[in-house]
C-alpha cells in the first residue's frame, strides 16, 4: 500500500514536470500567428517620423507591418533592428513595412545619430506615452507587434525574440494575401493618440 | 530575530521604484567641520541588472545618485560599488552592472556654521534596468539621508 502511495506521488510529480514542460512548449509557440479570429485591431496612432511628419497606422492598409517599440539605451533592441532592416530590404516590394517607435525621452537628439550610424533603412516614429498605453502599456522593450494586412495583431513578442519567428511570421503574413475587404480597417479605432 | 529579518531592516521603510529600491540610509552625525561618511543601502530585484555607474557601452544608461539638497552639510562625493561584470545573450561583451544588494556611498562635510540638531539631505538616483532579454525604462527613485549635527 505504502509503496502504491509512493510510487502514485512520484507519478503525480512526473505528471507535474511534464505538464510544466508543456506549458513552456505553449508559451513558446504563443509567439507565433494568432489564428485570424483572435486577433484584435492595432490602436490608431498619429506620431512624427523624423521629417516632422504625422504618421498614422492607417497609412498603412493593406500591408503588413512589424512595429517595433524599442529605445537607444535598449542592448536587446540594438539586436533585433539588424534583423527588421534585413526583413524591410526583402520585403518592402510585397507589401511588407517596418515602423519603429521610439521610447526615447531624449526625442531625435539622441535618435536621429543613432538611425545614420546604424544605416535604419525603414521608418521610424517618435513614440508617446499614450500609445505605448493603448498597445497594452508597453513597458519592457523591445516589444514587437506584427500586424496582418488587415490592421489586426497577429502576433506579440515581448522582450528579444528570435529572429526566425519574425521571418516565418512576416512570410506567413504575406502569403495569407490581400486584406480581407469586410471594414476591418475603419473598425480601427479612431483614438488620434498625440505625436510628439 | 533572524539574519534575514535582520538583512531586510533597511529596507522596511524603503523608496521604490519598479526594479529598484532603496532602503533607509541610518542616520550620520558629526560636530561642525567634521567629515561623515553616509551608507545609503541599495537592493535591484531578482532576475534584474542595472547598468553601474561606468556602463560598459556608452549607448547605456549609468546608475547615478545626485544630491538635490544636502541641508546643513557640504559635499556629498559618492562612492559606488565595485560592479560586476556579465555576459547576456543581447551584448557582445560583459557588461558592468549591479545585482542584488549593495551600497552607495557618499563622503559629506558638517558646515562650519551649521546649526545644531537634526535634518536631513535629499537626492535622486537614476537607473535603468534590464532582465535577461528586455530593457525597461529609465527610472528616479528618492533617496533620504537623515544627520545630526551635533
Amino acid at each position: 500500500m505504502t509503496r502504491n502511495r509512493l510510487s502514485s506521488a512520484i507519478l503525480a510529480v512526473l505528471v507535474s514536470l511534464l505538464a510544466g514542460c508543456q506549458k513552456s512548449e505553449l508559451s513558446v509557440s504563443a509567439a507565433t500567428l494568432k489564428p485570424g479570429k483572435e486577433r484584435h485591431a492595432a490602436p490608431e496612432f498619429a506620431l512624427k517620423d523624423a521629417n516632422g511628419k504625422v504618421v498614422h497606422l492607417a497609412d498603412y492598409r493593406g500591408k503588413v507591418v512589424l512595429l517595433d517599440f524599442w529605445a537607444t539605451w535598449c542592448g536587446p533592441c540594438r539586436i533585433e533592428i539588424p534583423w527588421f532592416m534585413d526583413l524591410e530590404r526583402k520585403n518592402k516590394d510585397r507589401g511588407f513595412a517596418v515602423l519603429g517607435v521610439s521610447m526615447d525621452d531624449e526625442g531625435w537628439e539622441v535618435v536621429k545619430p543613432f538611425l545614420t550610424e546604424l544605416g535604419v533603412n525603414y521608418r521610424v516614429v517618435m513614440g508617446s506615452d499614450s500609445t505605448a498605453q493603448a498597445y497594452g502599456g508597453v513597458d519592457a522593450l523591445p516589444t514587437t507587434f506584427l500586424i496582418d494586412r488587415d490592421g489586426k495583431i497577429a502576433a506579440v513578442h515581448v522582450g528579444l525574440a528570435n529572429r526566425k519567428d519574425f521571418e516565418d511570421g512576416v512570410e506567413q503574413l504575406l502569403q495569407a494575401g490581400a486584406p480581407a475587404d469586410d471594414g476591418n480597417r475603419a473598425a480601427l479605432p479612431a483614438v488620434s493618440l498625440g505625436a510628439k | 530575530m533572524t539574519a534575514t529579518a535582520l538583512l531586510c531592516l533597511p529596507f522596511l521603510w524603503a523608496q521604490s521604484s519598479g526594479y529598484l529600491t532603496v532602503g533607509r540610509a541610518p542616520q550620520v552625525a558629526g560636530k561642525r567641520g567634521a567629515t561623515v561618511e553616509a551608507k545609503i543601502p541599495v537592493s535591484v530585484a531578482s532576475g534584474f541588472h542595472v547598468n553601474s555607474n561606468t556602463p560598459a557601452e556608452e549607448y547605456l544608461i549609468p546608475l547615478k545618485l545626485t544630491w538635490t539638497s544636502t541641508g546643513a552639510l557640504e559635499g556629498g562625493e559618492v562612492t559606488y560599488p565595485k560592479p560586476s561584470l556579465e555576459k547576456y545573450e543581447f551584448a557582445a561583451k560583459p557588461l558592468s552592472v549591479f545585482t542584488g544588494s549593495f551600497f552607495l556611498a557618499a563622503t559629506f562635510k558638517v558646515g562650519a556654521s551649521a546649526p545644531a540638531g537634526p535634518g536631513a539631505a535629499t537626492g535622486k538616483l537614476r537607473y535603468q534596468a534590464c532582465n535577461e532579454r528586455a530593457c525597461f525604462p529609465p527610472k528616479t527613485v528618492e533617496v533620504t539621508l537623515p544627520y545630526q549635527v551635533q
